[in-house]
């Protein structure tokens, strides 16, 4: 990845630095929770975070801990471990690996801090139903379940009344687990920043517009962390104000994040993990850039229908609506909006053995893609964390074939 | 009886073939659903029949482009039945909300089939709260609504009071069946309670509960002669089963299914509707009390429990697991359901199934080991 350039390299992103320290000290904060009097709960990454910032609740995102599973290359050890627990292979990567890590506290950072709840929204998949009701039994603590109704076509008045109905019995909820009453002021302030963090890191992704992109999809998969973990914090603004000036001085300076940018492609679907530096190398050596992608926008994507004066309400449709959470033909329209504003030359998609809700449909949304556009897809099929489901040399040839193709 | 059972078995042996006939014989209209949550009571109020779709019996090409292979047979195998032309029978399709599958299935299904209408029930997850029963009578009530549209009818509540009283015989007659097994195992044919719950499925349900209220009356006047050594008793465990070979080779194999826990099997069967509150309600609350399936929430233990409970209830020796490959809400349930019936002592095995059964060989020592060991 690009924050393992040398120092001295113009194109390293030097907020990394920054943003390495924030995480390091929000996970120390979670592990030691416990002796400060601060309760921990862990939500699901497309759940509504802000209530537990607002209620002084230490959030914690077993995904995040997956991608770090992923990163770290611990993957298949872990799964491997779950495979024995009588989880079948078949499952969510992230789910395995972190079901398994809970029982021995390993993976990178010793693992995660025990819940005194759970929060669970479905917006981005039936997987973390599952996996949340294996963690409120393991650890005997009191689950919430958001359920957000998939979106075919048109989110109905029924399904909006039915989740707005179920932010006030979220807030009901955390009043009773954390007792105290929430405090609408300081749900408002944080609802506020939440606000401006998805606009500033909208605005960071924004900038890969620009030819030659200063970052790429690669990067934006590292300092995806914050917007998803602590949106709603002065910090993360702060951070993503940085991010975000540094993101103009590069485009000032004409930076690119691949050196001789030619080809311009948008990913889709979960980054595979232990593989980010190999894929962004191999793609920079055909003098390709992943500009964009359609997963590290979801956490601004929906920023539209967030109205500041009703940020509860408004923020309960809006999660309703990421982009997992809706119908094919709908996410192509926001595939083709992508395309058009990064000027895409083509499209590659992860086809993620772990996550049937972003896989399934691919293959026609590809051709939907080739036949609207007509802008080339390149599929790869792989697993964001089990490494055992990613073959070097075969997806090696794939790109290579696909950029020949592009090329001509 | 006989004459009953061998009228289901060819029906569940080929549903394609029996719903051209029924359509003739009727003149009635054919809606296709997938799974137990797509309410079928409203198809038939709605003077319609209601068609499960249970994936394909023929390979699985067309659907390859469409589907990745990391998905269950029921969802490739029922979009290769519609894609290859096999449904041409249905005006339209009712998609309920399950899992993360059948949710991007809807999508496909509506995009690259042209059935006269498609229909998205996406009904709460949760089961076990006020406001996902509201949100279930609003989807129930749109559902009415878009059916009646699709169809060119109008469902007043007589007629939605009328199918629910049809379903209440279906329900009540197959419950008495499952009773009659369980006592006296060994009465039907290995695969008849099969056979009876697919034809339950895909047949008009009028018919249906005349034939199989019927049966019960021949099963209960029928005494079995069980000198024969009893087999195991034995419990499915799953979502839908459509092999139905698999119960004939356990009979062989010592064990006999006495009772189960499939969506195609007595979670169907569970609980009848009220015909005291409005019927739309009364539909919804059924589907929040009946026995429920794993991709739904009425509380983290609700399943091992129900399972326990039933397996004590009917003297199981032994629980198999029939687990669809690559179904994301029964293998994440699996682990847990297991080590509820380890504490239970209750002895199980672990079936997983992908779009083809194993060799018979492979299957039969399977078996024996198992009932062997029981
Ligand atoms: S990777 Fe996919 S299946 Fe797994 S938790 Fe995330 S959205 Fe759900
Ligand atoms: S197992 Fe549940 S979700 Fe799956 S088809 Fe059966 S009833 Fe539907
Ligand atoms: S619940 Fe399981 S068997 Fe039913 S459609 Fe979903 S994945 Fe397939």
């Amino acid at each position: 990845m690009t924050d393992e350039k040398k120092a001295s390299d113009p194109r390293k992103i030097k907020s990394v630095r920054r943003m390495k320290e924030i995480m390091t000290n929000y996970y120390i904060g979670a592990k030691t929770a416990r002796e400060n009097g601060k309760k921990v709960a862990w939500i699901t990454s497309g759940g509504p975070v802000e209530p537990l910032i607002a209620m002084d609740v230490i959030p914690v995102y077993p995904e995040n801990h997956g991608a770090m599973i992923g990163a770290t290359k611990m993957g298949v050890d872990l799964c491997e471990k779950a495979e024995e627990m009588g989880y079948s292979r078949d499952l969510c990567s992230y789910a395995r690996a972190d079901i398994a890590c809970a029982t021995i506290n390993g993976g990178p950072i010793g693992g995660l801090p025990e819940p005194d709840f759970l929060v669970c929204c479905n917006n981005i998949c039936g997987t973390v139903l599952k996996w949340y009701e294996v963690v409120a039994r393991y650890y005997n603590v009191p689950l919430f379940i958001l359920d957000t109704p998939f979106v075919h076509g048109k989110f109905t008045d029924a399904a909006k009344k039915y989740v707005i109905q179920q932010i006030n019995e979220y807030i009901e909820f955390l009043e009773n687990v954390c007792g105290k009453k929430a405090d609408p002021d300081r749900m408002d302030e944080v609802g506020r920043l939440s606000v401006e963090a998805q606009r500033l890191w909208q605005k960071v992704l924004d900038a890969a517009a620009h030819k030659p992109a200063p970052i790429s999809a690669f990067d934006a998969f590292f300092h995806l962390a914050l917007i998803v973990t602590l949106r709603g914090t002065q910090e993360t603004v702060d951070y993503y104000k940085g991010l975000s000036t540094e993101m103009e001085e590069r485009i000032a300076n004409n930076i690119a994040m691949v050196k001789n940018e030619k080809y311009r492609l948008l990913w889709d679907n979960l980054p595979v993990w232990y593989r980010t530096r190999w894929l962004s190398e191999k793609f920079a050596s055909h003098d390709a850039c992943l500009v964009a992608d359609t997963y590290t926008s979801a956490w601004s994507g929906v920023l539209h229908l967030i109205d500041e004066d009703n940020f509860l309400e408004s923020m309960a449709v809006a999660y309703s609506s990421v982009y997992i959470n809706i119908s094919l033909d709908m996410m192509i329209d926001t595939l083709k909006k992508m395309i058009k504003k990064y000027d895409a030359d083509g499209l590659v998609m992860h086809s993620n053995r772990s996550c049937k809700p972003y896989s399934l449909g691919q293959y026609d949304l590809s051709r939907m893609v080739a036949k609207q556009i007509g802008i080339p897809t390149l599929i790869i099929e792989a697993d964001m964390v089990d490494e055992r489901s990613f073959s070097e040399s075969q997806i090696e040839t794939r790109i290579d074939a696909f950029m020949e193709t592009l090329k001509a | 009886m006989k004459s009953i059972l061998s009228l289901f078995q060819s029906i569940a042996a080929n549903p394609n073939a029996h719903i051209r006939e029924a359509k003739k014989k009727t003149g009635k209209k054919v809606v296709g659903y997938f799974c137990s949550y797509a309410p079928d009571e409203l198809i038939h109020a709605a003077g319609a029949i209601p068609y499960r779709i249970f994936g394909t019996k023929d390979d699985i090409r067309l659907a390859d482009s469409h589907l990745q292979s990391y998905c269950c047979a029921l969802v490739r195998g029922g979009l290769e039945e519609a894609l290859a032309g096999r449904l041409d029978f249905m005006e339209g399709t009712l998609f309920p909300h399950t899992c993360d599958s059948i949710q991007r299935l809807s999508d496909i299904w509506r995009l690259n089939t042209d059935f006269k209408f498609h229909i998205d029930a996406v009904m709460p997850v949760k089961l076990n709260t006020k406001s996902a029963r509201d949100y279930m009578i609003d989807v129930l009530s749109d559902v009415k609504i878009r059916l009646e549209s699709g169809l060119g009818v109008t469902i007043g509540k007589k007629e939605i009071v009328n199918s629910i009283k049809d379903f209440n015989r279906i329900r009540t007659a197959l419950r008495t069946l499952y009773e009659i097994r369980s006592t006296t195992p060994g009465i039907f044919p290995p695969s008849a309670i099969h056979d009876i719950m697919v034809s339950g499925m895909v047949m008009d349900r009028g018919e249906f509960a005349d034939r199989v209220e019927a049966l019960v009356e021949k099963a209960s006047a029928t005494a079995v002669d069980n000198a024969g050594k009893p087999g195991k008793r034995i419990m499915i465990s799953g979502g839908i089963c459509s092999h139905p070979d698999i119960y004939g080779l356990l009979a062989e194999s010592g064990g006999d299914v006495v009772f189960d826990d499939l969506c195609t099997g007595f979670r169907y069967a569970d609980g009848n509707i009220s015909t005291d509150a409005d019927p739309i309600e009364a539909i919804a609350d059924r589907y929040m009390a009946r026995a429920v399936c794993p991709a739904k929430h009425l509380s983290n233990t609700a399943r091992a429990e129900g399972l326990v409970d039933a397996a004590k209830k009917h003297h199981i020796d032994g629980v198999i697991f029939l687990l669809l490959k690559f179904c994301d809400p029964h293998a994440f349930d699996y682990p847990y359901l297991k080590q509820a019936l380890d504490d239970a002592k209750i002895p199980s095995l672990l079936f997983e199934v992908e779009d083809r059964m194993p060799p018979e060989g492979q299957l039969r020592t399977r078996f024996e080991t198992f009932t062997d060991m029981l």
